[in-house]
């Protein structure tokens, strides 16, 4: 529809944008084809019944690595994921493993390859190092601003 | 997605691109992580429009910036972040999560050039 309105007002500039289109298809369609793969395979193993077995308050070194690996499995919109979190810390999941959760979603491990794409494999192993890193920071950090188990207002 | 991506790209030239970024790192880190905290697409979009940024002459600190908060900051979503998890919590982990944002891409980029 919105091609459709931008023909309208000018067909030259919607026609250049349709070439684009077809140009960056051809650029991406590699890594998008590995992209849905990975999607596919991770909607399998992942529910939130076997991360909430994993993440309680006393889980120690444990919670922190499931809360980190969780994130980066998750899929799906991420207000889906803030009804979950929020009945898993009203059952007692840590308000540092929330965020930790939260932050790690940054790393999409299905879109890595479209990283590796457009900005090579160096600089996609730094930023997802970098973004696992401060996924701990701001647990840390979000607990020490809301205590150990803030229950939401 | 790609459709509108790549809409925006080209209604957008490289000259509105370069004029907006390439004024200084730390603004061209700012305009990023701000553009990427309130937009509110697919992430794929995020790599694709920073991919295609770069090639444009963008610095890689904003690319990375746009990035990094794209994900992990959600203007558009705070509502439904703060009536769930807590207002107090929301509004504090999108602050922080937008300083980590730029922290993250000068650390990124210092970090490739030590890398080499």
């Amino acid at each position: 529809m919105i091609y459709g309105l931008t023909a309208v007002v000018d067909s030259e500039l919607a026609l250049r944008a349709l070439a684009g289109f077809t140009q960056l298809l051809d650029k991406v369609l590699p890594a998008l084809a590995l992209v849905f793969v990975l999607i596919f395979a991770i909607n399998l193993l992942l529910d939130p019944q076997r991360v909430r077995k994993y993440l309680g308050k006393q889980s120690g070194i444990k919670g922190w690595l499931t809360a980190i690996v969780a994130g980066i499995l998750s899929t799906g919109p991420v207000y889906a994921w803030y009804a979950v979190l929020r009945d898993l810390r009203q059952k007692g999941m840590r308000t540092s493993l929330v965020a930790v959760l939260l932050y790690s979603r940054a790393v999409k491990l299905p879109l890595l390859p479209l990283l590796v794409h457009y900005f090579g494999l160096n600089y996609t192993l730094v930023l997802v190092l970098y973004l696992i890193g401060f996924s701990v920071i701001s647990g840390l950090i979000m607990e020490k601003i809301e205590g150990v188990r803030a229950v939401p207002d | 997605m790609l459709l509108l991506t790549s809409l925006a790209i080209t209604i957008f030239p490289e000259q509105i691109s370069l004029g907006l970024f390439g004024q200084h790192d730390f603004i061209d880190v700012l305009l990023g992580a701000s553009i990427g905290s309130v937009a509110a697409g697919h992430p794929l979009a995020s790599y694709v429009l920073g991919g295609e940024l770069l090639a444009g002459g963008v610095s890689l600190y904003a690319v990375t910036a746009l990035i990094v908060s794209w994900v992990t900051v959600g203007v558009v979503q705070l509502p439904a972040e703060a009536l769930l998890l807590g207002r107090h919590f929301a509004i504090y982990r999108n602050l922080m999560c937008f300083l980590f944002a730029i922290a993250v891409s000068f650390l990124t980029v210092y970090t490739l050039r030590l890398i080499g």
